[in-house]
């Protein structure tokens, strides 16, 4: 697999970083991700069938669709996380983020990383103090200034909503954190190291409804900045944080378009059974 | 009016006797086990003690630990008296007193002086050999279940590295023999033995390694990968830390098998007896390239390379008391730092 990063796709990766205010139309939004026919494999298994989408930059996408369908695939193909997993390949199409082709062998997936942060649906911070947690991406890349790394620590947390809640205890070990908040210090060591992209996979399916209000007012602050895809299994999530939703059943993109559109006047029936909870 | 029946209570059915009869039979095994192995360390400690607590101040046999092995001269007297005597005492007693007064001289070999270059000898060869042992382990672990892909040739290593555990420790003497001693031209050495022993528990230590690295939760790894880590940042900083704990006690077991090796170190390592410390040497390399004695194959020398008698049996007792207590310092020592790593990177 070829490590080499090229200087033109390095700048194309980071080009763009001025988030689109106030578009609301698909139309008028530059597409961030760009899925174009992709099949997804698990060895010999098809996860995927012809996936066509376009996620737009500075807004939040919704991926939502019964167990199964898909969607978590698909969100980690974004950021190349299901390289880790033995057998699997796309072997069709192809998956483009700012114009740049993602599984191309000119793209270093530690870059490609770097740009499309995540946070998982079971929050795992790391067994360290609050501080070390956050920075811990940014002494990968080689940042030992200690003001540095002060000053991304405070703004990661106020940008992660936990900043009043930890300030007093940085040195503190990570796990002694209630789950919403180690679910918003996950938040808080992804926005660290600046990623254009945040992907969620089911943030708050572990969270009580509080935490999960918490996370949802934090999605609406973070999408002034970042564009976010996040996948729930919770419809009344989607409806509330997203401006695009994409319905997926059994691995096919059975519907995309914005969430009002979705959830008052599906084109599709199948949309609508979902919706209504005819299954599910 | 009864009471009513409850339908909850407890009743004696055949599975709750298998039950009681497995529970009895698991207490039993386990009390046998460590009736034995107490039988075991009660007599070394009972016997050895005699060798090795001396009942004035200090309390200790100073001269049994701290001295090299002597021949005993055992002289009666033409008066009728017993004397016993090392080999330098010896001397300058009959530099003093003639040998006219001596009726009888026996002599045995090894039954007194001490045992410290024995002592030296066994804590060198298993610090070294752990050292290499851990290095060339922990790696080899690492790779088997972080980079390596799932396949015939893996599971073939794996297969390999296992059976390696079945060798006998005669044929890795032998064969630490044919390649250190012989190819590698190291002669009879620490090296020699160093290497030996390391390849004996290697096994060990891969197997348990392996075991605690696979442990640490997934999360972590992905977490870390997440944020744009190589494997190799990923697997230093956020999962080797925490399989510490597992690795060091991998590394207790491995001491427990190579510090009592007899067969390994017989033809690579181990003299007879040898009257220079290992870092009494000329040039610093001779401290690499020259054999030392050991305490296991002490034992053996003076159990069955020599005429038995009284005296020997103390000395074999005493070698073998305070062999075990070595052991069990070395395992201490790694106990307690295991539970200081352990705190260090709490998960």
């Amino acid at each position: 697999m070829e490590t080499r990063v090229m200087n033109e796709n390095h700048s194309a990766l980071s080009g763009g970083t001025e988030a689109v205010a106030g578009a609301t139309e698909t139309g008028a939004a530059a597409a961030s991700i760009e899925v174009r026919d992709v099949d997804f494999y698990y060895g010999s298994s098809r996860a995927l069938h012809d996936i066509t989408l376009s996620i737009p930059r500075g807004l939040v996408t919704a991926f939502i669709g019964p167990s199964g369908c898909g969607k978590s695939t698909l969100l980690r193909c974004f950021n190349r996380m299901n390289d880790l997993i033995d057998g699997t390949s796309l072997q069709q199409g192809s998956i483009t983020i700012n114009g740049v082709d993602i599984y191309s062998r000119d793209v270093d997936v530690i870059e490609l990383r770097k740009r499309v942060g995540m946070v998982f649906q079971k929050s795992n911070p790391f067994p360290k103090s609050i501080y070390e947690n956050i920075v811990y991406g940014l002494r990968l890349q080689g940042i030992r200034d200690r003001r540095v790394l002060d000053e991304v620590v405070e703004k990661s947390l106020r940008g992660a909503a936990l900043w009043d809640e930890v300030k007093d205890r940085l040195d503190d070990h990570a796990t002694g954190l209630s789950g919403g908040q180690m679910q918003r210090l996950c938040i808080a060591r992804a926005i660290a190291v600046e990623p254009e992209i945040i992907l969620m996979d089911e943030p708050c399916s572990a969270l009580d409804p509080i935490a999960t209000m918490k996370v949802e007012e934090l999605i609406e602050e973070l999408k002034k900045s970042y564009t976010i895809v996040i996948v729930t299994h919770n419809m009344q999530q989607a409806g509330r944080c997203s401006d695009h939703t994409a319905f997926f059943y059994l691995g096919k993109l059975i519907e995309f378009d914005r969430t009002e559109k979705i959830f008052t006047n599906p084109s599709i029936q199948q949309t609508e059974d979902y919706i209504s909870g005819r299954f599910g | 009016m009864h009471a009513p029946l409850n339908p909850f209570g407890s009743r004696l059915t055949s599975s709750k006797i298998t039950e009681m009869a497995a529970f009895w039979l698991f207490r039993l095994t386990t009390y046998a086990v460590l009736l034995f192995a107490g039988f075991i360390f009660g007599i070394i400690a009972w016997k050895g003690g005699q060798q090795v607590f001396r009942d004035k101040a200090p309390f200790i046999n100073v001269p049994f630990l701290t001295e090299a092995p002597e021949s005993l001269h055992v002289l009666t007297l033409k008066d009728g008296s017993h004397l016993e005597f090392g080999d330098r005492d010896y001397r300058a007693w009959v530099a003093k007193n003639g040998e006219e007064q001596i009726a009888d001289h026996k002599s045995q070999v090894y039954a007194a002086g001490g045992i410290y270059p024995a002592i030296v000898g066994t804590v060198l060869l298993v610090v070294g050999s752990m050292i290499i042992a851990l290095t060339l382990g922990v790696l080899t672990a690492v790779y088997l279940s972080e980079y390596s892909r799932s396949g015939r040739i893996i599971s073939l290593i794996r297969l390999s590295i296992m059976n390696l555990a079945g060798v006998p420790s005669i044929v890795f003497g032998m064969w630490g023999y044919a390649m250190f001693v012989l190819l590698f031209n190291w002669n009879v050495s620490l090296l020699s033995g160093w290497f030996t022993l390391a390849f004996m528990v290697l096994p060990i230590i891969i197997t348990g390694s392996e075991e605690s690295l696979r442990a640490v939760p997934k999360g972590f790894r992905e977490g870390s990968l997440a944020l744009g880590a190589t494997q190799w940042q990923t697997i230093y900083q956020n999962v080797l830390p925490y399989a510490l704990p597992g690795i060091l006690t991998s590394s207790i077991m491995g001491v427990a098998r190579i510090a009592g090796e007899t067969a390994a170190i017989m033809f690579t390592a181990a003299y007879v007896v040898r009257d220079k410390l290992p870092w009494e040497v000329s040039k610093f390399t001779d401290f690499f390239f020259s054999g030392v004695m050991a305490l296991p194959y002490h034992i053996f020398v003076v159990s069955a390379r020599v005429p038995q008698n009284e005296y020997t049996e103390k000395v074999q007792y005493g070698s073998a008391f305070v062999f075990l207590f070595i052991v069990m310092a070395i395992a201490l020592t790694s106990i307690l730092l295991r539970a200081k790593v352990r705190r260090m990177y709490k998960w």
